[in-house]
């Protein structure tokens, strides 16, 4: 079950990067057409269309730029010459820096808040929670982010509107500087996580077994912690996982209000580009940590469960 | 001889049949008015909001794309909310975007249900090759975050609002494909469907007499959900500016065009945002009470 997971895991990666590679090249025009504008002859796009390899059938530029990938050469930017993975280094960083700083924040925030709401159900604090985490689950991040900017940053003068990070900035004002955008994610994420948390143990508390444990007359307590806890933990995780995998995409607008130097706002600059070459690469990245975290719920949830890890 | 009397004293003590006139609307209307206070906001909010998009060339005082003044004019010269970067009305612009923003994430969204519910539920009861066959389909498009997917695949076949919704609709539906499936499959293995299975009853009997109304309460509740990711995902993505176009009023784009004022404390650039999060909202609200008058039946201990 393990190991067939994990195979199907890399495969998914494999087939994403075929998907990402196919889905870029069928793209209008081409990278070289692109560089040298409507104004250049014919031959000498042709020429540079041979020296970039577009020449060649796809599939060979397929093994071409994933045996490259795996070697950590991403290529070069068609925008500015540079190389993508040195592009990407420093992005990349900042971008699980951000994600991680939210996760951090959110993940205990949200298991608690689902635990109590669902334990005092129909209280006015698990009312008053659902009323607050539907409003702020039902807001666009620019929403909040500029909500954020304009009371924290603008009228209180707490935090930066920018958060125009440095490979250099010490980890202090680093968390200062990325405050907002973290705080952002946190709110979006929190609430959705919270809920489904919620959702996971009133379904669970619903079941016959959980009334049953109740006539037999254990605590309530023991009822949560050894009857409900066991087989929450399987949706909570995956709930967790998800999360965690939307953060990561969920950077590219909180990064592009904050201007933020992350992976997100370069791919929403190659993209307006045409950058070919760093759109496969940012994509790539992306949809790699997503596969493993996706991969990583599905473990998860199959070691937390015995009825998945001995199937019929 | 005790046995009649004490049926005649519990039909005695049951309340009155509802009378055979009372409609489905007035049980509706019933129901609305037991509503909780949030539930009945969001209603108002959503009827609001069809209303607005449905009379939108009335109510709006200009043309939608229609230039009044300078750009970015002040609230007291052009109420009540002044202009945008190209000299139009907000307020105009506004009450457009309700037809245009909403109107589009709405004909997602139900593409998006039609082609995962389908999916899931039969993927659920068939399970086999099928199964996997959907899912690693499935697996492969949800691997790639959709709005990254979304922006991918709009820069390679345009920006036109047919692509965007079936962009749109098509990686929204692997989520859906998801809930289905994975609700369906708890009732799968339920006994009334092996039971169901023995009498030799067929595929469509099983799916939409036996599973579907088990899963209905929560894929309605997912309707709601997922029209409201939808709808955000358009907005971010008419933010980053790979959405709608202009110059069809669309209020992502409107706070990305303005959003240079926040910096100078004006609220502007949140206007059009709060119409998207309201809205949201609202119908949050009433899928929650939905969700709670469904999950209530079940568990009242």
């Amino acid at each position: 079950m393990l190991i067939q997971r994990l195979s199907l895991g890399l495969l998914t990666l494999f087939v994403v990067s075929v998907i990402i590679f196919l889905a870029v090249s069928m793209l209008p025009g081409d990278a070289a057409q692109a560089m040298l504008g409507q104004a250049a002859t014919e031959e000498t796009v042709e020429a540079l269309r041979k020296r970039m390899g577009l020449d060649q059938p796809p599939y060979i530029r397929y093994f071409t730029w994933l045996g490259g990938i795996l070697q950590g050469d991403f290529g070069t930017s068609i925008a500015n010459g540079r190389e993508i993975s040195e592009l990407l280094g420093g992005r990349f960083v900042n971008t699980i820096h951000l994600a991680v700083f939210a996760a951090v924040i959110s993940v205990p925030l949200a298991l608690i808040l689902g635990l109590l709401a669902a334990l005092y159900r129909n209280s006015i604090y698990d009312r008053s929670v659902n009323v607050v985490t539907l409003s702020s689950i039902s807001t666009p991040e620019f929403f909040v982010a500029y909500i954020l900017i304009l009371l924290v940053s603008v009228k209180l003068g707490w935090f930066p509107s920018l958060a125009n990070v440095s490979p250099d900035t010490p980890f202090a004002e680093r968390l200062y500087k990325t405050f907002l955008p973290a705080m952002t994610l946190t709110l979006v994420v929190v609430a959705h996580m919270m809920r489904m948390t919620r959702a996971a143990i009133i379904n669970l508390l619903a079941s016959p077994y959980i009334e049953m444990a109740a006539l037999k007359g254990i605590n309530r307590r023991r009822i949560i912690t050894h009857h409900a806890l066991p087989n929450a933990w399987a949706p909570i995780v995956n709930v967790i996982v998800l999360n965690l995998a939307y953060l990561i995409v969920g950077v590219v607008v909180v990064e592009v209000v904050f201007v933020y130097p992350g992976l997100g706002q370069l791919l929403v600059d190659s993209v307006q580009r045409r950058d070919l070459p760093v759109v496969q690469a940012c994509c790539l990245i992306f949809a790699a940590t997503y596969v493993l975290l996706n991969l990583i719920a599905d473990i998860l949830s199959i070691l937390t469960n015995p009825r998945l890890l001995h199937p019929k | 001889m005790t046995e009649p009397e004490s049926q005649f004293e519990s039909v005695d003590a049951m309340p009155p049949p509802p009378r055979r006139d009372e409609g489905r609307l007035a049980v509706a209307w019933r129901e609305l008015k037991k509503a909780p206070f949030s539930a009945k906001i969001g209603l108002i909010i959503i009827v609001t909001y069809i209303f607005v998009a449905l009379f939108a060339p009335v109510i709006a005082p200009y043309g939608e794309s229609e230039i009044i003044g300078p750009q970015f004019e002040l609230a007291e010269k052009a109420p009540p909310f002044g202009t945008d970067h190209l000299g139009r009305d907000m307020f105009t612009r506004l009450i457009y975007g309700a037809r245009n923003t909403v109107g589009i994430a709405l004909v997602t969204t139900v593409f998006a249900f039609m082609l995962g519910g389908t999916l899931g539920i039969l993927a659920a009861t068939l399970g086999g090759w099928m199964d996997q066959l959907v899912s690693r389909t499935v697996d492969v498009l949800m691997a790639i975050p959709a709005l990254i997917f979304a922006m991918l695949l709009l820069t390679i076949f345009g920006t036109s609002v047919v692509n965007l919704i079936i962009i749109i609709g098509v990686l929204d539906s692997t989520r859906v494909f998801r809930i289905a499936r994975a609700v369906s499959l708890n009732v799968v293995v339920m006994d009334f469907i092996e039971s169901a299975r023995l009498r030799g009853e067929g595929l469509g009997w099983i799916t939409l007499r036996e599973i579907l109304p088990n899963i209905m309460p929560p894929l309605v509740a997912e309707f709601g959900l997922r029209f409201c990711f939808v709808f955000l995902t358009i907005s971010a993505l008419s933010f980053l500016g790979l959405g709608i176009q202009p110059p069809t009023a669309d209020w992502g784009s409107m706070v990305r065009d303005t959003s240079t004022l926040i910096t100078y404390g004006e609220l502007v650039p949140l206007l059009p945002a709060a119409a998207i999060a309201i809205l949201t909202i609202g119908v949050n609200f009433v899928v929650d009470w939905f969700l709670h008058k469904t999950s209530g039946l079940k568990d009242e201990h």
